[in-house]
C-alpha cells in the first residue's frame, strides 16, 4: 500500500494566526502536558522509551534513552536544552514549524522538564531568523500567562523557567557540545566526549539537549500513547517525520509522514521534477549525508535503510538536483561552507576542508589534473573520524559520494577546460528574460 | 566614540536585565553583544569593554567571541544588511546570479556597505528556507523565491526608506539596531504581524486534506499506564 501523509505537527499549520496560544489549545494543546502531570516523571520517561522515538536533528539517538542517562537527582540543578540551530543545508523543517506552531514546542518542553526532573529550560536558536525569535519570545509569555510555565504549573507543584536564547550565525553550534559552550558565553567549540551532556552538560550539570522536532513530537505521544507512534514508521525507525523537499521539484515544502516513505512516493505528492528534467543527484539528510542518485529512488527513508544504502536519514533534509546541476560545482560550495564554518578546534577539519576547497576551485576552473581526484580521497581519509565533533566528517561525504558516482563529470572539467554546465539552466527563474 | 554616561547606564540597566535571566551571567554575552549592535550598529572596542566590565571578563576573552560569530560585525553596519544565501542549493536554483547582480547594480564586495550607509550585501549560508530557494535575507527576514530583477529592487527599496515586507516575517523590514534589540531578547511587539507559513510550508498539510489523508486515529483507551508497553 502507498504511504499517504500524516499531519500531526503540520495539521492546523494553515490556520489564522496558527501561532498563538488559542490556536494552539483549540486543537488539543496541552491536553498531554494535563495528561502528564497526573503520572510519574519516571512513567513519562518509559512511555517515550517505549514509543522508540529517536532524535530527529540527525543522529537518530533514542529520545528517551537519552532523558534515561541523566543520573538520580542529588538537589542541584539540571537542564533542557533544545537545539534550534538548524542550519544543516538543505534542512528547514524546524524554522517553520516554529515560526507556525511555537507552542507545540513548548508543550513538549514543559513535559520533557517535568520528565527529566528539570526546572530551568533554554531554546538555543540560530539568530538568524529575527521573526522566529519573535514568536518564541511571545509564545513564551502566552504560556507563562496561561499557567504552563512558571511556578507550580497547573496546581501540580511542578515549577519551570524557559529562556529563549538568540545565538549570533555559527552551523558549528548546533552541534551539542559546541552549543553548550556557546550557550555559556563562550566560542561555540566542541567538547571531547564523554562526559556527555547528560553527566557534565550546560555548566557542567545533568542537560539534556534534544532537536526541536523531536521535542516537539512528545505531546503527541504522550496523547496518544506509545503504540499510536509505533504503528507508524518501520520497527526500528518509528513515527512520522518532516521530509522537506527543496530544489528542483515541482512544489517543494514540508511533507510529514512515517519514517520508512520513499522518495519516489515524496516527489509523486510534490508533482516530480520540473518539466522535462531527470532526477540527478540528492541528499536523504543534508549536506553531510552522502549523495544518492535515481538508484536509490526506492530506498525507504528510515534510519536502517538509508544506512545500508551507504548513506544517512540525517534530518530527512531532500535536495534535489536535476540533470542541469554541475556536481563539481555543487559539492565545491558545500566544502567552501564546511571551511567557513569549521571552528577551527581540530586540525584535521580545519586544514583538510581548507584543501578540499582549493583542489575543488582548481577542479572545477578547469585546471588540476585527474591525480587531484585521488587528493581528494587521501584528504578525506585524513579528516573522517579524527576531529571532535562531525563537521569534518560531514565535509567528506558529498566528495566521496560524488566521485563514486561522478568521476567522469570531474574529468570532464578538465578536458572541458572549465565547467560544462550553463548555470542559468538550472536556477530557478531559467528561461526567464534576464 | 565612548558612550555617554546616560548611554553608559541604559546599556548596563538593559545588559543587567539579560544577564539575570541566566543561571549564570556570562551565558548573557551574546545576548549582550546583539545589544551593543542595538546602539552602535556594530560592536565597537567601547562595546567589548562594557559587556567584559559588567561579565568581569577581559576585552581579550569578550573580543575572542565577538570575532567567532558571523552575525556580530566589527565595522559599522549598513541600516540594511542584504543578505543572499549562496549555499549549494541556493546558489545553483539562482543565488549566484542574485548575488552578482546586487554587487553590480549596489558596486559592492562581499561585506561592503555603501556610501550612504544604508546596505551592506554579503553571502550567507543555509538559512533554513530551502523549499524557498533561492533565498534573500534582509535584516534576517525571509525574502523567498527571489529573482535577480526582485532583489534589485528589495535593494532599492529600503535605500529609499521605503517600508517593504519580508515574504514570511514582519509587516516591515526593521533597521539593522532595531532587530538587533530583538535578538538581545527584547520584544518589538511584531510577532503577530505577517504569515504563520508561507506556501512551500503547506504543500504536505493542504494535499493531505485534499486527499483525506490523516494520522492515525488515537486508540480508544489513551495510555494510562506504560506497565503495558512491553519493549
Amino acid at each position: 500500500m502507498a504511504t499517504t501523509l500524516t499531519p500531526i505537527l503540520s495539521e492546523f499549520w494553515d490556520e489564522p494566526e496558527s501561532w498563538t496560544l488559542r490556536t494552539y489549545e483549540s486543537h488539543g494543546g496541552y491536553q498531554a502536558l494535563r495528561t502528564a502531570l497526573a503520572r510519574k516523571p519516571e512513567e513519562i520517561v518509559d512511555l517515550v522509551k517505549a514509543s522508540g522515538l529517536r532524535g530527529r536533528g540527525g543522529a537518530g539517538f533514542p529520545a528517551g534513552l537519552k532523558w534515561s542517562f541523566l543520573p538520580a537527582p542529588d538537589g542541584g540543578p539540571r537542564y533542557l536544552v533544545v537545539n534550534a540551530d538548524e542550519s544543516e543545508p538543505g534542512t528547514c523543517k524546524d524554522i517553520p514549524l516554529l515560526m507556525a506552531s511555537p507552542q507545540t514546542l513548548l508543550e513538549g518542553m514543559v513535559i520533557a522538564c517535568y520528565a527529566i526532573r528539570a526546572e530551568r529550560a533554554f531554546v538555543y536558536l540560530r539568530g538568524e531568523v529575527v521573526h522566529v525569535y519573535r514568536r518564541l519570545l511571545r509564545a513564551l509569555e502566552e504560556a507563562r500567562g496561561a499557567g504552563y510555565v512558571g511556578r507550580n504549573i497547573l496546581g501540580s507543584g511542578f515549577d519551570l523557567e524557559i529562556v529563549m536564547h538568540a545565538g549570533a550565525g555559527a552551523y558549528i553550534c548546533g552541534e551539542e557540545t559546541a552549543l553548550l559552550d556557546s550557550l555559556e558565553g563562550r566560542r561555540g567549540q566542541p567538547r571531547l566526549k564523554p562526559p556527555f551532556p547528560a553527566v557534565a552538560g550546560l555548566y557542567s550539570r545533568p542537560t539534556v539537549v534534544n532537536n526541536v522536532e523531536s521535542i516537539a513530537s512528545v505531546p503527541s505521544i504522550v496523547h496518544n500513547g506509545p503504540d499510536w507512534f509505533q504503528d507508524m514508521g518501520t520497527e526500528r525507525s518509528t513515527g512520522f517525520g518532516l521530509f522537506s523537499l527543496s530544489g528542483h521539484v515541482k512544489r517543494p515544502g514540508q511533507y510529514e509522514a512515517p519514517l520508512g516513505i520513499t522518495l519516489r512516493e515524496l516527489l509523486d505528492m510534490a508533482g516530480g521534477l520540473r518539466d522535462g528534467n531527470e532526477l540527478k543527484f540528492w541528499t536523504p539528510g543534508g549536506s553531510s549525508t552522502p549523495l544518492f542518485t535515481a538508484e536509490h529512488l526506492d530506498v525507504p527513508l528510515d534510519f536502517e535503510s538509508v544506512a545500508a544504502a551507504g548513506s544517512m536519514l540525517g534530518t530527512r533534509a531532500l535536495q534535489i538536483f536535476d540533470h542541469t546541476t554541475c556536481v563539481v560545482r555543487a559539492v565545491l560550495r558545500w566544502m567552501e561552507f564546511y571551511q567557513h564554518e569549521s571552528c577551527g578546534k581540530c586540525t584535521p577539519c580545519r586544514e583538510g576542508t581548507y584543501w578540499m576547497t582549493q583542489v575543488l576551485r582548481s577542479l572545477e576552473a578547469g585546471e588540476g589534473s585527474p591525480e587531484d581526484l585521488d587528493k581528494l580521497l587521501d584528504v578525506c581519509d585524513n579528516v573522517l573520524g579524527r576531529s571532535f565533533c562531525p563537521l569534518g566528517d560531514g565535509a567528506t561525504s558529498c566528495v566521496t559520494s560524488s566521485l563514486q558516482y561522478f568521476r567522469d563529470e570531474y574529468l570532464s572539467h578538465l578536458t572541458h577546460g572549465g565547467c560544462p554546465f550553463d548555470p542559468m539552466e538550472s536556477t530557478l527563474f531559467a528561461g526567464a528574460s534576464a | 566614540m565612548p558612550f555617554t554616561d546616560t548611554v553608559r547606564e541604559r546599556l548596563s540597566a538593559d545588559a543587567r536585565e539579560i544577564m539575570a535571566r541566566y543561571p549564570e551571567p556570562r551565558s548573557a554575552l551574546l545576548p549582550m553583544l546583539h545589544l551593543m549592535q542595538s546602539e552602535e550598529g556594530f560592536v565597537s572596542g567601547d562595546g567589548i569593554a562594557l559587556c567584559a566590565e559588567l561579565l568581569g571578563l577581559s576585552t581579550a576573552e569578550v573580543s575572542a567571541v565577538a570575532t567567532f560569530y558571523s552575525q556580530f560585525k566589527r565595522r559599522p553596519n549598513g541600516d540594511y544588511t542584504i543578505g543572499v544565501c549562496t549555499n549549494t542549493l541556493c546558489a545553483i536554483m539562482g543565488g549566484d546570479a542574485i548575488f552578482s547582480a546586487l554587487q553590480k547594480h549596489l558596486g559592492l564586495g562581499d561585506g561592503e556597505t555603501t556610501p550612504d550607509g544604508k546596505i551592506t550585501l554579503e553571502r550567507v549560508e543555509c538559512n533554513a528556507g530551502c523549499d524557498y530557494a533561492p533565498v534573500v535575507m534582509a535584516n534576517w527576514e525571509f525574502f523567498d523565491n527571489q529573482t535577480p530583477q526582485s532583489a534589485k529592487a528589495l535593494a532599492d527599496g529600503l535605500r529609499l526608506g521605503e517600508d517593504i515586507a519580508p515574504t514570511r516575517g514582519a509587516s516591515k523590514v526593521c533597521t539593522f539596531k532595531e532587530i538587533s534589540r530583538v535578538l538581545a531578547g527584547f520584544s518589538d511587539g511584531r510577532a503577530d504581524e505577517g504569515v504563520g507559513a508561507g506556501p512551500a510550508t503547506l504543500r504536505g498539510t493542504e494535499l493531505a486534506r485534499e486527499r483525506g489523508w490523516t494520522a492515525p486515529s488515537a486508540p480508544a483507551t489513551a495510555p494510562t499506564t506504560t506497565g503495558e508497553q512491553e519493549g
